[in-house]
Parts: C-alpha cells; structure tokens; sequence
C-alpha cells in the first residue's frame, strides 16, 4: 500500500484515563492502572492510520482498550487528550474531536458506520428494520419516504434479510439477524469508514461464519475501509489485511495480519497465537 | 366576586412572572418556556396550565368563553368558568365571536379568530420529542441543535406499518422551520387553523410547567414526507346530524340500543348557530 495515500482515518497520540493522573504515573503502572493515584489508562498514546479499502483489525485480550479506542473515534467517549482526522471532513485537517456536537453528529451519520456488539445499542429494537435504516436516511437530510423505502430494501437485500420482513422490528429477529440489520443500518449513507466492534462476539459459529462472509463481500461490494475489533484471532485471521496488537491500552504490535499471526514479536503477541493453535 | 381572594386568584407577582414567560414564548415562537407552575384549587392535569394563562392575561374588560373538546357544557369546561368567575366577574359566554379569551382543550373553534383573540390552549404533554426519547436533558439539546430525525422516524415508521400516517391529535408541525412543536392533543384537523392565523395562541402545560405560543401570521407546517402530503380528517359522506354540516369535525356517536352511528359537531356553540340561522 503507497504509504503517499491519505489514510481514511487517522488518529494521533489518543490518550482516554480516568483519573486525574500524577507524576509518578508513568514508572507505576499496575497493568494500566496507577498504583500511586489509582489513575486507570485505558488508551495510553496511540496512534494509527486506517487507508481506503484496507480493514484493519485491532486485537487484544478484554481490558486492553479496544473499545475505548472504538468508543473515542465515534464520540461515545471523550478522550482526553489526542487529535483524530477524516478525509472526509475538511479533508483531514481539522480534529474531529474539537467538532461542534451538531457535526459530530453528521461526522457519526455520514462519514462513518458504526456496529457494536449488543445490536440494542445500535439499532432501535421496537421500530421496524426499515425505519432503523431511514433514521439515519432522515438524519442526513431527505425527506422522500419513496425513496428511504427503496434504499431499506436495497441494503437489506444485501445482507440477506427477506425485504418482505422489513416491516418488522429487530427485537423479533434472531441475533445473527440483528447483527445484520446493523450492518446494513451502518451503511445507509454509504459511509466512508465502517467501524466493526466483535460483531460475532456471542453468536453461534455457523452463524459467525455467515456474518464473516457477508461482511466480506459487503466491503469487496461498497470500497470501503474498516476498523475491525474482535479478540478472536480466526476473525482477524479471515479479514484484516493489516492488524495492531494491544495490551493494558498500549499499542505492542502491528503489522501485516499474516506476518503478526507467522512470526509474532512480542511476548503477549506470543502467547495470543500460541493459544489459537 | 369573591373577596377573600386577589383578583383572578393568582397574586400579584405570580401573574407577572407568567406574563413574562409568555412574552418570550411569543418571542420565540414554538420555544418552550419554563415558568414556575402554581398551586391552583383545580389537580394538575385538569387544564392548570392553560387556566394559569388565563387568570395572568385576563382582566375587566374582558369575555370569557371556555371549551372542552369542542363543547361549552362539559363538566370541565362549565367549571372552569364558574371559578374564573368567582374571583374576577368576568362576563363567559359560549359565543366564538363574543369572546376576547378563550380557553380550550382538544380543539381550535370552527368560527375562524380575529386579531384581537387569544386561544389558550390546555397541555398535557408539551414536548413533542417525548414520544422517541424520554429524557428531559435530551430533549433540551435537540431542540437546541435542531435534531428531528426520530420526530420523522415516528412519521414514516407509521407509513411502514400501516402505509399512512396514522398520528390523530398531537400531530408534530414545524413553527417558522426552527422548533418543533407539539400543538397539544387537538385533532390534526385542526393543525391548519395554526398557519398563518389572525389570532394568538397560547399553549400552557402546568404539570410540565411549560409555555408556548404561535403569534399572529407566524408558518406552521405539519411535518409531511415530499411525496406523502399532510392529510386531515376526512368526513366524506358523513355529517353532522343536528345542523347537517359536512366542512366540520364530527364526533362519532354510538346508540347502543338501536346499534347506529351518528355524527355530530364536536363543536356545538358552532353548530347551534348554524341551526339558529336555519330557523
């Protein structure tokens, strides 16, 4: 990949810690806690780029700060220090973590497409899957019923959900279903990042593999670029081309997906793989 | 009139303070202004709102008419009268046209209102926005930012299910394409009425203590898809069978003896009239 290239997505020295931190933070670090002040660092100084049409996928046991990596770039938490930048707003040179509440709102409903593990924090469960994807249709500014219906059936046909139940609500649908309908919630406005937090997570494996699949053909489908969290190597495996390795909010690894899973670096990186064989 | 209380019940100082929170609802119009609801003799929810305007704007000169879902002689509306009354000797009446105040719930009068009219309207739920998100603070900041996507999102999910819009009172319109409002619980027949209207309107919610108004000639648009007009109530083939009116909104009657339906003006001072120019 020409390194030239505008990444998609890039963010800058993000730290997020709970606390008000002290000097002696840095030498006492307990995990990611602060023995001296009680500190915790969920993300401590990390940097990444995500480029277009490239799925990078970030890896690290529970606790490491994957979410809160994930939660930061689409405002769910505010990070305390730390710049991020989109190509898609003003061209990558303005912080979107300095935006005005109004146009982060834009930034989450047009430029970026979020899933999360729990679909009940993505998708209204009591609105039918239509309405669901016409949310964020509406939020970015049309007010044609026609044509919201149209683009709901268009995306729930590409994630394989029978278009004679859009009229359903999500709460009658099975997880794998939900996990779908968020997906295609996700891509509404043709979005130029897709953010991917362990979308399989607590799914059963043939359902698992079925979302892989789609998720697949979905990003060969729209062009678009992914930020993948999971904790679960084989996911990492089948679709990350490169990955980052974290451990206690720091960043330990990163490299190539298969070149991480061949010859990892780092103890943990190590062990992680070790464990998956 | 009762002595032992100040002129219109309400002291001094509480009216002003109202009068005041209903100079920056006029100021901004379809904005929901908090103010300090008071204690009436009457349980909230039975119309405080509305009567707090009332008592804070009227005074001598003044005529006083006041409906309950259209009709003059309701338990609520006759009582509401009878309380102004006592502590002010207003003269009430059940003409529209008679009428310098006139307090309502669930309806805007037939009679169309003139320039020197104020209609109050009574509230129950003042937030338009309640409905998809329950939380007050939420609210706030959409309002304040303008974020009316779930408002439509109700819209065209009741499209998806029942291919229309199925909302009857309480129908969402946009004042002066800035806030929001929730024109209280009339029937979205009447939602046109608030479009460019001669008369001030007045909406008071004293549970929620909130107030709002529509000035005179100010937009209201009820909120409509680009290829799903607003409709209103249609009584086609239906009227009214006291005055045999069709242009109203008619209240459904079921004899259960007989097993008929009837429909009637839900506005009767309106339809008296009408039946007395017949004569």
């Amino acid at each position: 990949m020409p390194l030239t290239e505008q990444p998609v997505l890039s963010v800058k020295n993000l730290t997020v810690h709970y606390g008000d931190g002290c000097p002696l933070c840095a030498a006492h670090l307990e995990k990611n806690r602060c023995s001296a002040c009680g500190t915790v660092w969920a993300a401590n100084d990390i940097c990444l780029d995500v480029f277009p049409g490239e799925i990078l996928g970030i890896v690290g046991e529970s606790g490491s700060g994957k979410s809160t990596l994930m939660q930061s770039i689409y405002f769910d938490v505010e990070p305390t220090e730390g710049q991020a930048y989109l190509s898609d707003y003003y061209k990558g040179e303005k912080n979107i973590w300095m935006a005005s509440s109004a146009e982060k709102r834009t930034i989450k409903n047009n430029i970026m497409g979020m899933v999360y593990q729990n679909p009940i924090l993505g998708l209204r469960m009591d609105y039918s899957a239509a309405a669901n994807i016409a949310e964020k249709i509406i939020a970015a500014g049309s007010r044609n019923a026609g044509q919201m219906t149209e683009r709901a059936k268009e995306l729930l046909t590409a994630v394989e959900i029978l278009t004679s139940r859009m009229s359903e609500a999500p709460k009658n649908f099975s997880g794998g279903m939900q996990q779908r309908v968020q997906i295609s919630k996700a891509l509404a406005n043709n979005p130029s990042l897709l953010l991917l937090d362990e979308v399989t997570t607590g799914l059963d494996l043939s359902v698992q593999a079925k979302v892989l699949d789609l998720i697949r053909k979905i990003i060969a489908e729209f062009g678009i670029s992914v930020l993948l969290v999971s904790h679960d190597l084989a996911v990492i495996r089948m679709l990350a081309d490169r990955t980052i390795v974290m451990l206690d909010g720091k960043i330990i690894e990163s490299g190539l997906t298969d070149q991480i899973l061949e010859d990892p670096q780092h103890a943990y990186t190590q062990q992680l793989v070790h464990s998956l064989l | 009139m009762n002595k032992n209380y100040n002129y219109a019940f309400l002291d001094e100082g509480s009216k002003r303070e109202i009068r005041r929170s209903i100079l920056k609802a006029v100021a901004i119009p379809g904005y929901q202004v908090p103010f300090g609801s008071r204690e009436l003799p009457i349980g909230r929810g039975w119309g405080t709102g509305g009567i707090q305007i009332t008592l804070s704007l009227i005074g001598p000169e003044d005529t006083l008419k006041v409906i309950d879902q259209g009709s003059d002689d309701s338990v609520n509306a006759v009582n509401i009268k009878k309380f102004v009354r006592l502590c002010t000797d207003v003269p009430t009446t059940t003409d529209t046209r008679e009428a310098s105040i006139i307090q309502t719930r669930h309806r805007v009068p037939e009679i169309p209102m003139k320039n020197d009219q104020i209609l109050v309207l009574q509230v129950p739920i003042p937030e338009p926005l309640r409905i998809v998100e329950p939380r007050e603070e939420v609210t706030k900041k959409m309002h304040a930012e303008k974020d009316y996507a779930p408002i439509w999102l109700q819209l065209y999910e009741s499209l998806i299910k029942y291919k229309k819009i199925t909302i009857g009172t309480e129908y969402p319109c946009m004042v002066e394409n800035r806030y929001i409002m929730n024109p209280s619980p009339i029937p979205k027949f009447d939602n046109p009425k608030l479009n460019d209207s001669q008369c001030l309107y007045l909406f008071g919610a004293g549970r929620e203590k909130k107030i709002y108004a529509i000035p005179p000639h100010t937009k209201v648009t009820s909120l409509a898809f680009d290829d799903v007009p607003f409709e209103k109530e249609s009584f086609k083939g239906k009227k009214c069978r006291l005055c045999g009116n069709e242009n109203t909104y008619l209240d459904e009657m079921f004899d259960s003896d007989t097993g008929e339906k009837h429909y009637q003006c839900s506005d009767t001072s309106y339809c008296k009239e009408v039946r007395m120019k017949c004569h």
